[in-house]
């Protein structure tokens, strides 16, 4: 192949000035300008005034399908998130009753202090003559009438509490208490003392037993901060079969 | 050299400017120039090998244009436009290619 490669380059260079060369730079001229119109209109902030219906159909058949995908996932996402809304309300419900129920417990039980509207009886027995049968009853009464927490002279009263007779007093639940005994009860006030008052009850009684005498005061706001300690059961155990009254 | 230069001012003009083509002819602007540049890179090509004939350019790069954009009009009635811009671009590119290396070998001799 003749080498003529740096003839036709300086042939290129050289201008000639004749028909063939204007058509062609006409041409030309036309493309360049054509080129620019072309890079403008893609260019441009709307590339999708131009588009062909084809390509337009396209885009839209993509853009509806992502949508439908995305509202789909909207959708998935509510969901869960409803259900860990109403999941965590409804375990903090049952955790507030839980501890709800937890309290109501513990002040019969007598494992936490107690606060509320209530009596105080107050029984005077100068000669010892008031035993534990008395106030087993005044217990009895008491819890009959309403009694929610009971304290008697600062020993916490629950369901395993006993009186004994002893010399010079009473025990209750291993402690010894002399006269006079406070026995301070948290329940309804008007029921309380009605029930204490009641012809043949419990004041009547004390008053019955000679140089003793019982008085009930009715109080708004009586604290009970004595405490019975946890209890260790020798022979119960829970039943199996649950059964609620 | 002047079908060059007159390239070069025809993209000036274009970009000063700054004209919008009419909306029916935007979608087979973009295949009308590539269909172009095939014809000008054949003209340089037959420059370069001395078989340059004017008329041939003339009549090359119209047809070019005309059918490039008769084939993608075509294809947009008939529903595979995609499909055929696509073949039509291939072609020129592959058309391109090879006169741009025809060009390379004649001027660089390599």
């Amino acid at each position: 192949m003749p080498d003529d490669g740096p003839v036709h380059w300086r042939r290129m260079i050289r201008p000639r000035l004749s028909r063939a060369e204007a058509v062609v730079s006409l041409l030309t001229l036309v493309l360049g300008f054509a080129l620019a119109v072309s890079v403008r209109s893609n260019d441009s902030k709307a590339p999708l005034v131009g588009a062909r219906q084809e390509d337009l159909v396209r885009i839209l058949d993509d853009l509806d399908g992502r949508a439908a995908r995305l509202r789909q996932d909207v959708a998935n996402l509510s969901r869960v998130r409803d259900n860990l809304n109403r999941g965590s309300g409804s375990s903090s419900a049952a955790l507030t009753e839980a501890k709800t129920r937890a309290e109501q417990l513990g002040i019969l039980a007598g494992t936490i202090g107690a606060t509320g509207t209530g009596i105080v009886l107050t029984i005077n027995d100068p000669r010892h003559e008031v035993g534990a049968d008395v106030l087993v009853d005044t217990i009895e009464e008491l819890r009959d009438a309403g009694a929610e927490a009971m304290d008697i002279s600062g020993v916490r009263v629950v369901a395993s509490t006993y009186v004994l007779d002893a010399s010079g007093g009473l025990i209750v639940d291993g402690i010894h208490l002399t006269a006079p005994y406070q026995v301070s009860v948290i329940g309804d006030a008007p029921t309380l003392t009605t029930a204490l008052r009641i012809p043949g009850g419990i004041v009547d009684s004390v008053s019955g037993r000679p140089g003793a005498s019982a008085t009930v005061d009715q109080r708004p706001a009586i604290m009970i901060t004595s405490l019975h300690g946890q209890p260790k059961l020798a022979g119960a155990s829970p039943s199996p079969s649950p059964s609620t009254h | 050299m002047i079908p060059g230069l007159a390239l070069v001012v025809g993209l000036v003009v274009g970009l000063i400017m700054h004209p919008t083509a009419p909306i029916w002819l935007q979608p087979y602007l973009p295949i009308a120039v590539v269909a172009a540049l095939d014809a000008v890179f054949g003209a340089v090509r037959a420059v370069l090998d001395d078989v340059f004939d004017d008329k041939v350019f003339v009549v090359s790069f119209v047809s070019n244009v005309l059918i490039a954009a008769l084939i993608v009009f075509l294809g947009d009635k008939l529903g595979v436009g995609a499909q055929l811009s696509t073949a039509v671009v291939v072609v020129l590119g592959i058309r391109i290619f090879s006169n741009a290396a025809a060009i390379r070998r004649k001027v660089f001799r390599a």
